[in-house]
């Protein structure tokens, strides 16, 4: 029978532990496992078999942790040998027993933390998998089970190979800590809703945990899934027994606790570390006349990023809309220069101003859109912990940023035409997601709230053809500005409420259209939010750095009951007086003072949180004096560093300022660390302040026309091998500070990129930093590369391990033992 | 963290090159800053697993690895079991280092410096209780002594993060160039005696390295 088949049906036994068996029986630590296959094939075909005895109807094979970075070529046996004679020993288990059973390919971490935290690229990790699935599947695997999974963005990678490698059941099994936690910090919500996206037959956790530990998680993973559910778990908490790892609970305890989970609704039960085949028995025994317990339909909608899941439901959903060119110059001019810090300072603004989900939106003529989008999604979620909501019309750009995307993400846009559909629809269920339907087809925006029902009812009905459920799909009932269509609000309206109540589907909409043509249109926006949550939109694309809309949504769910005790409303406002003026921020990671999107936090920050970073407190220094802007970059003020420079550019050339009041300021305060008078804290603080001064004289001389000019333009890279990059970023601020342009490309660079871009730019300095003494002979072999492509380049390096003396000796002109050092280095280089 | 931390703000000071100059009042409200939000996003684990211990001259067989070292050899002297510990403080830590690498760079120096300071001082505590519990067994435990210190070669970390099955258990993995990942983990070895150690040296006195910048 088939697998599927047979898990409908009834409760399934997996097998239990095999590394624990293997030590008893001589594996030694450090032993690869997989080469017992090879070397005691008769071993592993009797703990099958055992297992199988038991009761056992699926068997791992012994392949755990098998994969191309441990078995490599130069093993004493090939990884095609090691699956193929483990897939072998299962097979004859299997056969002998004469009982009906599948084999399970096993298939578990790389042990590699994926990039950019760890080293692994994830699309080397997909193929590291893909290797192990395609030998394992032609070998004759019946299901490809992949556990242990510790790391979504790893487990993507498993799953993207599975299902790309065969076509064969995936079952996905994580481990959760006791706090019910992935290692990297995802939930069985979050992780649930992405292993449901990317189209897996079963889940559920292995491993980390006892049965009874356990319990708890089930519940919640149980709340959450459409799926079969799988619960693997240790043979109780593990204690150190003479560097032996023992468990605390017996066979009889387990099989009890098993028989517990079953009945509270798991559909394939078994064991791993420390379980025995005698386990097993007694589990299966205990289980034999359980009725399984129905698996039921959610119908959440959700989308995830590597640690949240957003559940989009009748408390609506906030997506902020400010990364998007459109309209934008500054924004525009972000792109061009591929300035991410900006982009990413947005996203950071809208997060603290409260949004659940960024929209991103990359698209610019003269840019590469599909690269440019793959980056900033990667570089977005390496930060910022929201669901993102991938916004473009081009379809390769929508595909490279789902690939990378940990997690479910919200897709912008599938419209009713045939043509839309047909081409997003495979990209929704390849790799999961939910998405933005606009009501509109080939006919164009139904005038009629009648006909955008009619669009939605085409969409739900293609969608579910390729197996998309109406949970996935948000409809967008469009708006259209009411300035040039009195009914184009109640039409929308209209649209929202029918969606809701007649065809029980969930609705987006990007709210600031509405006023296009109008003036103060936030009056409008806010207003018209209000109405379209009251007629059951879920989910609206705004801007949350709006202080109006933002105290329309704390308004709605404080009036709606969605809000407990008022709550949130009184943690937003409660430590507001006077006016209405202020914007709240109330996110933990503090307003980023001169963020162009961060209207609120100069205003004073009325919020929980600790808002409000640059501190504006306790200074003497009176903004509009003379000496107001040095003193504030001498203490780090920034907001009274941007005030100060706002006015004295009311009546002084912006050159003079900086020659006659932010140069000084700067070698006071670099002198003042040289000296050791002040620290390193305290430069940097001054370093941003500076650096907000200078954003707002480099926007007054672009507006009058003038181009501020750079002294000359410096390289910085964190060498290969090494991802520890805080010294390097030290460096870049002072050095921008000078007037440098720094090119930063950034940590774990190989020498033929330092190379490249050095001799493409003609560069005259290039500064490397290693953190540990096993990444400094990549600085080495940077430096005699540069010396042969680029003679004509200076080197300056710097890093924990190095000394004046080690860095001669690896060729470099200078040891920069400090950020300051490198600034007057490269003062000495730009004078010449 | 659920349990309120106790900080070492002088560590951090320390970390940070300060040589006992006046802290200026926004300094110090960054570094508050930065402890609420470590206290938030950090989730610190550890584990051990504890060997037999044998040594000749500068040659330690530590059971789960062997490898020659003169200081190593020197800290687990008259030790006959040896604790293997790591511990991290996970990868949303680092998550929080690149955002305001990226953004806010005197951020990212003190949540640093305070990352580091709690990964001491939580490393601290489990091996004080441990030191605890095997007193009870009239066991006496030496200093943590970590790869890298001394001459106790790097690429043990190899054999300490497979042995201990670190990714599985706590999250560590390590880099093909032998760096942690997560940043904020550590590993070392702890030597058991029956006999309680004179004058221990520990921390940056055990360390070869005179002239580094953090040096006590």
């Amino acid at each position: 029978m088939d697998i599927l088949e047979a898990l409908q049906k009834r409760i399934l036994f997996f097998d239990g532990g095999m590394g624990s068996l293997l030590q008893e029986r001589g594996l030694k630590p450090g032993e690869l496992p997989g080469y017992w296959n090879i070397s005691h094939p008769e071993t592993l075909t009797g703990i099958h078999r055992a297992y199988l005895e038991a009761g056992a109807q699926i068997v791992k094979t012994n392949t755990f942790g098998v994969d191309g970075l441990k078995y490599d070529d130069e093993g004493e046996y090939s990884l095609e040998a090691v699956i193929q004679a483990a897939m072998r020993n299962a097979r004859q288990a299997v056969d002998e027993s004469g009982k009906e059973a599948w084999i399970a390919l096993d298939i578990g971490p790389t042990g590699k933390l994926l990039k950019p935290m760890g080293d692994l690229a994830f699309e080397d990790a997909v193929a590291l998998y893909r290797r192990v699935v395609d030998i394992g599947v032609a070998a004759g695997a019946d299901l490809v089970l992949i556990e242990t999974m510790s790391d979504s963005y790893e487990t993507k990678a498993a799953v993207l190979a599975a299902k790309e490698g065969c076509g064969l059941p995936v079952f996905v099994t994580v481990t959760f800590d006791e706090r019910g936690k992935l290692l990297t910090g995802g939930s069985p919500a979050s992780i649930v809703a992405m292993l449901e996206g990317l189209g897996v037959d079963a889940l559920g956790m292995n491993c980390g945990l006892g049965p009874l530990q356990m319990k708890e998680i089930l519940g919640d993973l149980l709340k959450v899934t459409s799926l079969p559910v799988i619960v693997n778990p240790n043979a109780g908490l593990p204690r150190s027994e003479d560097g032996r790892t023992v468990y605390d609970i017996d066979a009889v305890q387990f099989a009890k606790a098993l028989r517990e989970i079953v009945d509270m609704g798991a559909r394939v039960v078994g064991g791993c570390c420390g379980t025995t085949p005698e386990h097993i028995r007694m589990a299966v025994e205990r289980c034999r006349d359980c009725k399984p317990v129905p698996i039921e339909k959610k119908h959440r909608t959700v989308v995830t990023s590597f640690a949240q899941a957003v559940e989009i439901g009748r408390d609506p959903v906030i997506i902020g809309e400010r990364i998007n060119p459109t309209g934008k110059s500054k924004f525009k001019q972000a792109l061009r220069d591929h300035n991410l810090e900006y982009i990413l300072q947005e996203g950071v603004a809208q997060q603290d101003h409260g949004a659940h989900i960024l929209d991103v939106n990359v698209g610019l003529p003269e840019i590469d859109e599909p690269a440019m989008m793959e980056e900033v999604v990667r570089e977005l979620q390496s930060i910022i912990d929201l669901p993102l909501q991938i916004d473009t019309s081009d379809l390769q750009a929508m595909e490279r940023a789902l690939r990378v995307y940990n997690g479910k993400a919200l897709i912008n846009s599938v419209n009713g035409k045939e043509e839309s559909m047909r081409a997003i629809f495979p990209l929704v269920k390849h790799y999961g997601g939910v998405v933005v339907a606009l009501a509109l087809d080939e006919g164009g925006i139904p005038e009629t709230a009648e006909g955008r029902i009619a669009v939605a009812k085409k969409i739900y009905r293609t969608a579910a053809e390729y197996g998309i459920g109406p949970e996935d799909i948000l409809i967008d009932g469009l708006c259209l500005t009411v300035s040039s269509d009195s009914k184009g609000a109640l039409t929308t309206l209209e649209t929202l409420r029918r969606v809701r109540d007649e065809l029980h589907g969930k609705t987006v909409l990007g709210v600031s259209n509405i006023s296009f043509g109008l003036p103060q249109r936030e009056i409008i926006n806010a207003a018209f939010f209000t109405m379209a949550m009251q007629n059951g939109l879920n989910a609206a694309i705004i801007n949350p750095n709006s202080e109006a809309m933002m105290r329309a949504w704390y308004s709605y769910r404080a009036l709606m009951d969605l809000d407990p005790q008022c709550g949130d409303f009184i943690g937003v406002y409660g430590g507001q007086t006077g006016g209405l003026g202020q914007s709240a921020v109330r996110g933990r990671s503090g307003g980023i003072p001169g963020n162009p999107g961060n209207a609120g936090t100069s205003g004073g920050t009325g919020s929980a949180g600790n808002a409000g970073s640059a501190g504006n407190a306790g200074s003497s220094a009176g903004a509009g004096t003379v000496s107001g802007l040095g003193v504030s970059i001498e203490r780090g003020l920034k907001d009274q560093a941007v005030r100060a420079v706002r006015e004295l550019l009311e009546n002084m050339d912006a050159l003079e300022i900086i020659n006659t009041e932010m140069i000084p300021a700067l070698d006071r305060v670099g002198k003042g660390f040289e000296s050791g008078r002040i620290f390193l804290p305290q430069l940097l603080m001054s370093a941003e302040a500076a650096k907000a001064a200078f954003d707002v004289i480099k926007d007054h001389m672009l507006a009058s026309g003038q181009k501020q000019k750079k002294k000359g333009t410096i390289i910085l890279a964190t060498v290969k091998g090494d991802i520890h990059d805080i010294g390097k970023n030290i460096v870049k601020v002072l050095l921008e500070n000078y007037s440098y342009e720094v090119v930063d490309l950034g940590k774990d660079v190989p020498p033929e990129t330092v190379v490249e871009e050095t001799v493409k730019n003609h560069i005259r300095l290039v500064g490397l930093s290693a953190l540990m003494t096993t990444t400094v002979p990549s600085m080495e072999e940077t430096i005699r590369q540069l010396r042969t492509a680029a003679p004509w380049a200076s080197v300056m390096v710097g890093g924990a391990v190095l000394t004046e003396d080690y860095a001669a000796s690896m060729g470099a002109d200078r040891y920069c033992r400090d950020a300051m050092a490198s600034v007057n280095y490269a003062g000495e280089i730009f004078a010449s | 963290m659920k349990d309120m931390f106790t900080w070492n703000e002088r560590e951090i000071l320390r970390y940070l090159g300060s040589r006992g100059q006046e802290v200026p009042e926004n300094v110090t409200r960054l570094i508050r800053e930065c402890e609420q939000e470590l206290e938030q996003v950090a989730s610190p684990r550890s584990f051990w697993r504890e060997y037999p211990l044998s040594i000749v001259s500068d040659d330690v067989d530590m059971t789960i690895l062997r490898t020659k070292s003169t200081s190593l050899g020197r800290n687990l002297r008259g030790c006959e079991r040896v604790i293997v510990f790591a511990a991290t403080l996970g990868s949303r830590v680092d998550m929080l280092l690149g955002r305001y690498g990226r953004l806010e760079m005197s951020r990212a120096v003190v949540l640093q410096a305070a990352s580091v300071a709690m990964l001491e001082s939580y490393s601290d505590e489990q091996n004080e209780a441990l030191k605890r519990r095997y007193q009870a067994q009239g066991l006496y435990l030496r200093p943590r002594f970590s790869p890298g210190y001394g001459d106790f070669p790097l690429e043990c970390q190899r054999s300490i993060v497979d042995a201990l099955e670190l990714n599985k258990r706590i999250g560590i993995t390590l880099t093909d160039s032998l760096l942690m990942a997560p940043s904020k983990s550590i590993t070392a070895v702890i030597g058991a005696s029956r006999y309680p150690a004179g004058c221990t040296v520990k921390g940056c006195e055990a360390c070869g390295k005179q002239n580094c910048l953090y040096r006590r």
